[in-house]
């Protein structure tokens, strides 16, 4: 059974159809890619994913611990189900700590009271106890313990987009959203980034969705393509198959003027 | 590993004994007349000034939700306590009480529905209920309309006064440092990725307002067991200003900033009392240089820890100076 179901999806602003009658599945445990020219309507996509918008018409239905549908899709409720995503124009919490960041994405996670808080019960500090263990130990393994008291806004742009990662981990998705992961990086951290996003699919059992521009990076490890163009998906498939698809070439290399040749 | 240790029993231990001597020296001395009573009367008003501007720091500074009706909440609690000691008679607990518990109720009455809103839309809806609060009192005859209450028994001695500034910083330092309290600054910092965690934002939103204004209750409880008189007027629109200039020129989002910067607002003010007409005017240019010059207010986001990192700063170049000399 798939982890995601996605049927007949349509969103329209006003008179602009962002995302017309998408339809696609993806698998537990699969790196899918999502790809397609600026302005295909991949990151209107991720926020129907993730219940940011509301769809015009169709369905998103997630089967994890439980059925999800679309009308339980509200953002601050994904979190909780498992699905978890990163941002194109990184949204990281500035004037917080690294440490703090991370401890964010953990919030679903802690369940002592108001009144705890106030008076700094035992409660609160075993709840800050545990998840500053775990939070210190998800910075291990994205490389940024030693920036753990830094704030946010001071890291270097790749850390800021592994620290997003590491938040969104924090949450304990099974689904991670990944909306250009590797954009703005050079070859050799994309290069990483890329054993990363395998590493992260085996020690956390994850299902991977991700938006990106860089095609070494795709082909690579995506093992289902979606290519979107003008809202619309021309095209599925393994790498393979949609490097040979006459429509993505099309879409990407633009269309051979027949008229020349005649 | 420090970030795992929460409570440091030696710091906590240095607070307290700090906390009393500071008690026990301002009560030596106003019990012995060394501090003049309209200095007194200073302190009284600077401590509850104080409760105000770290309650409302809570909504403005670190929710990000901005707020302009803190004085509504201070004239419920005000005239919540004054009604339960003048006319019923009660304690003072009780005039606490019953103002907190008033105050919690129609911070959440208010926050429910404004909270939806946001900046300026939000600063006009909280302004509007606090004037509707204001017309309220004004039209209630049972509480004096708009001549006010007289006869309201004095219960704010220091001891209360004094231990209610410092359990209102205390406990209101103590939330923003768990996760109720980062999921409200997360929700400042970024609202779209804090519901992406897992933040319900307007859960969140609501319970910080809530908050204030219960501790903006209280603070007006004490007010009004400390003046005797208290009328709908001293709860204008201009007191929700007043309480929003302390906190913005101590510093929004930092709790010690929101402490020193009414005390030094309350310095400058008493320092140009002698000024006359000329008063407002140079109190208003003092916050305009402040404001260009320091936008961020005194202290900053980070309150002392800005302090301290500058002062470590300065010793560390100096030590670098120095061994520079002798290298």
């Amino acid at each position: 059974m798939p982890v995601l179901k996605v049927k007949d999806l349509t969103k329209s602003f006003g008179g602009i159809v962002a995302v017309s009658n998408i339809s696609m599945e993806v698998e537990k445990g699969q790196i899918a890619g999502v790809i397609g020219p600026n302005g295909a309507g991949k990151t209107t996509l991720f926020n129907l994913l993730t219940g940011i918008y509301k769809p015009t018409s169709g369905e998103v239905e997630y089967n994890l611990d439980r059925k999800v549908t679309t009308r339980q899709l509200k953002p601050y409720k994904t979190a909780a189900y498992g699905i978890s995503r990163t941002f194109q124009n990184i949204r990281l919490f500035k004037e917080m700590t690294v440490l703090e960041n991370v401890l964010i994405g953990y919030h679903n996670n802690f369940n002592y009271s108001v009144f705890s808080s106030f008076f700094r019960l035992p409660g609160f500090l075993k709840g800050e106890r545990k998840a500053r263990e775990e939070a210190l130990e998800l910075l291990k393994v994205m490389g940024l313990y030693n920036k753990k008291d830094e704030l946010a806004k001071n890291l270097p742009y790749g850390e800021q987009r592994k620290l997003e990662i590491a938040r969104a981990l924090a949450t304990k998705p099974q689904v991670l959203l990944l909306d250009e992961p590797a954009a703005g990086m050079n070859p050799q951290e994309t290069n990483e980034l890329t054993q990363l996003i395998r590493k992260l699919r085996k020690d956390f059992n994850l299902t991977i969705i991700l938006i990106e521009h860089d095609m070494s990076l795709v082909m690579d490890i995506c093992e289902k393509i979606f290519v979107f163009d003008y809202g619309k998906l021309i095209a599925k498939g393994t790498p393979l198959e949609v490097q040979n698809n006459p429509e993505v070439i099309k879409a990407y290399l633009g269309e051979e003027e027949e008229h020349a040749t005649a | 590993m420090k970030n795992l240790e929460m409570l440091n029993i030696k710091n906590i231990i240095i607070k307290l004994i700090l906390i009393i001597l500071f008690y026990f020296i301002s009560s030596f001395m106003l019990e012995q007349g060394i501090i003049p009573p309209h200095i007194e009367s200073n302190m009284f008003f600077i401590g509850i000034n104080i409760i105000l501007a770290v309650s409302l720091n809570l909504i403005n500074g670190f929710t990000g939700q901005f707020s302009l009706g803190h004085a509504g909440f201070m004239a419920l609690g005000a005239y919540a306590s004054a009604a339960v000691t003048s006319i019923y008679g009660k304690d003072f607990v009780f005039g606490i009480l019953a103002a907190a518990v008033i105050t919690a109720i129609a911070g959440l009455i208010i926050g429910i529905p404004t909270l939806r809103l946001k900046g300026d839309y939000l600063a006009i809806a909280t302004l509007g209920f606090a004037e509707i609060i204001k017309v309220l009192l004004e039209n209630y005859e049972k509480f004096g309309g708009a001549a006010g209450m007289s006869d309201i028994p004095f219960y704010t001695t220091w001891p209360w006064l004094y231990f209610s500034v410092i359990i209102t910083i205390v406990l209101i330092s103590n939330f923003i440092k768990s996760y109720q309290g980062r999921a409200c600054i997360a929700i400042r910092e970024d609202e779209i990725a804090a519901e992406a965690m897992g933040v319900n934002t307007t859960y969140y939103k609501v319970l910080a307002f809530v908050i204030g204004a219960t501790f903006a209750g209280i603070a007006g409880a004490l007010y009004a067991n400390r003046i005797y008189y208290i009328k709908p007027g001293d709860f204008s629109f201009m007191k929700s200003i007043d309480i929003l200039v302390m906190v913005v020129f101590g510093g929004i989002g930092s709790v010690s900033g929101a402490v020193v910067g009414t005390l030094i607002l309350a310095v400058i003010s008493t320092a140009l009392q002698d000024a006359m007409e000329y008063r407002m005017l140079i109190y208003a240019f003092i916050l305009a240089i402040i404001m260009i010059y320091r936008p961020q207010g005194i202290l900053g986001k980070n309150g002392f820890k800005s302090i301290k990192r500058r002062v470590r700063k300065l010793f560390k170049k100096e030590e670098k100076a120095n061994a520079s000399i002798k290298g």
